[in-house]
């Protein structure tokens, strides 16, 4: 089996130092909060998974859309990877976010709609999935998951949309508070820095997952070719 | 023969060759036969067989009979939920709709017989999309008087048709080019719900929002943001899915 690159290998290195770091710094550096108390910390994970589902999500897109266009399986690979690493960023925001929520809004969940837009966007994930394995030909599959890519994406502000025209609970960091939103709070400088830092070490941790669900995705491909050509020898 | 032989110039474009149109009023001329009849297919088809719209019909009318046995409702708790429930309702009887019309496509080879034809692989879809709505609409519009008589909510006004008809819309449009990749898939009938009921969620709020609204006669203020929703992501869908449909069935 070839071995990973240097440039992967580092890349590796890299993104483990860089969340070491951020780990450090939310729990040694960043200020106790006045209300929520030790619990806000889950703020510096929970946001930036968060935002590298969504991330995760656009990436595919733009893979679906890069294919469509040129045929290259590298960019159906591309697509796929992203979905299967966005989905697991997806899941630990919400299970993070979930044990945030039980003693601030003393609810494991509410059917809030940025939390709902949240769980549709990993059920589109989820059926992006399936929908490959359903298809057999591979130039059909990645086809039709470029397509599903696609549309899904831009359902998904749409959904989201429809958080302008209702009340939400859910706290508004960046941007006007409702005053339904509990939880809310504003942030001091050194939780700032903790909380850029975070986000740019998860987004490093994003792409080491994806370059290394690339490389497993192209042997996987190589595979499927040899076990091919073996059978039709 | 003699030349001119009826059979021969019956109305429609000879078979092997796109015809040289003059300009663009031509070419929409052509696009629109071309979407009505393929419309006009499915519908002498639905009409011979009734196949589709008795299934789907039964199958929302058990629906709505376990809705009501399953939710015990007084009068003004009935006037929150009709709405609910019928958007429930349609959702999954248009699931089973696309289903059946596309697979019916598939397994008999018409699909590849269409693709032959000289027409711009959109107004296949607007034909086949049209055929859908037209099946779904008219479930729902049996199913309205059904919802009064049972619920004992009056769902004949105005403005519910239109929120009908707007929700019909978008869901026919993302349902066809969904059940157009479906269809060739394993386990394609469950397929079909998992990819679309994630991605009609802003539809069936809308919907249901304007819906409720309706019938529980709130202001225009208030339903006016849900048929705004419903409008755009009408527009929005029904462009992707006539831009996408084409890489779908190309082979």
């Amino acid at each position: 089996m070839e071995k990973p690159s240097t440039r992967l290998q580092i890349l590796n290195i890299v993104s483990a130092v860089l969340i070491l770091i951020a780990i450090g710094l939310v729990f040694f550096y960043a200020p106790e909060e006045l209300v929520m108390g030790q619990v806000q910390r889950i703020f510096y994970f929970h946001v930036p998974s968060a935002w590298v589902g969504f991330l995760a999500f656009f990436v595919t897109v733009v893979a679906g859309i890069m294919y469509l266009r040129s045929g290259e399986p590298f960019w159906d690979r591309v697509g796929h990877s992203s979905v299967e690493v966005g989905l697991l960023f997806t899941i630990s925001a919400g299970v993070a976010g979930s044990i945030w929520a039980r003693p601030i809004w003393n609810t494991w969940w509410t059917w809030d709609p940025r939390l709902t837009t949240y769980t549709i966007m990993a059920l589109i994930y989820i059926a992006y999935i399936m929908l490959r394995q359903g298809i057999e030909d591979p130039d059909r599959r990645a086809r039709f998951a470029a397509v599903y890519g696609i549309v899904g994406f831009i359902s998904v502000p749409i959904t989201y949309f429809s958080i302008m025209w209702w009340r939400t609970i859910h706290p508004v960091v960046f941007g006007s508070a409702s005053e339904n939103a509990k939880g809310t709070f504003s942030m001091t400088p050194p939780m700032a820095v903790t909380f850029f830092f975070s986000l740019f070490a998860f987004t490093v941790l994003y792409f080491c997952f994806l370059a290394n669900r690339l490389r497993l995705a192209r042997l996987q491909d190589r595979v499927e070719k040899l076990k091919a050509e073996l059978l039709a020898a | 023969m003699p030349s001119g032989s009826p059979v021969l110039e019956a109305d429609v474009p000879a078979p092997a060759v796109a015809p040289q149109l003059a300009g663009p009023a031509d070419r929409l001329r052509h696009y629109l036969r071309a979407v009505g009849a393929l419309l006009w297919k499915d519908l002498a088809a639905e009409l011979r067989s009734k196949e589709l719209l008795s299934s789907m019909l039964v199958f929302a009318l058990l629906v709505i009979l376990i809705f009501n046995f399953a939710l015990e409702l007084d009068r003004s708790a009935r006037e929150d939920v009709a709405a609910g429930v019928l958007w429930v309702t349609t959702a999954f009887t248009g699931t089973l709709g696309l289903n059946r019309s596309l697979s019916q496509e598939k397994d008999r080879g018409s699909l590849d017989g269409l693709l032959l034809a000289p027409v711009d692989r959109s107004a296949l879809f607007f034909g086949k999309a049209l055929g859908n709505l037209l099946f779904i609409f008219v479930i729902q519009l049996i199913m309205l008087p059904v919802f009064t008589v049972l619920f004992d909510v009056s769902m004949l006004q105005p403005l519910l048709l239109l929120a009908v008809l707007l929700g019909s819309i978008g869901y026919a449009a993302v349902g066809t080019l969904l059940a157009s990749m479906t269809v060739h898939s394993r386990s394609r009938d469950v397929m079909l719900p998992i990819l679309l009921f994630p991605v009609a969620v802003p539809l069936l709020i809308a919907a249901v929002r304007a819906s409720s609204g309706v019938l529980t006669a709130a202001a225009w203020s208030d339903l006016s943001p849900w048929f705004n929703l419903l409008l755009v992501y009408d527009v929005i869908f029904v462009a992707v899915a006539f831009m996408l449909f084409e890489y779908v069935v190309e082979e």
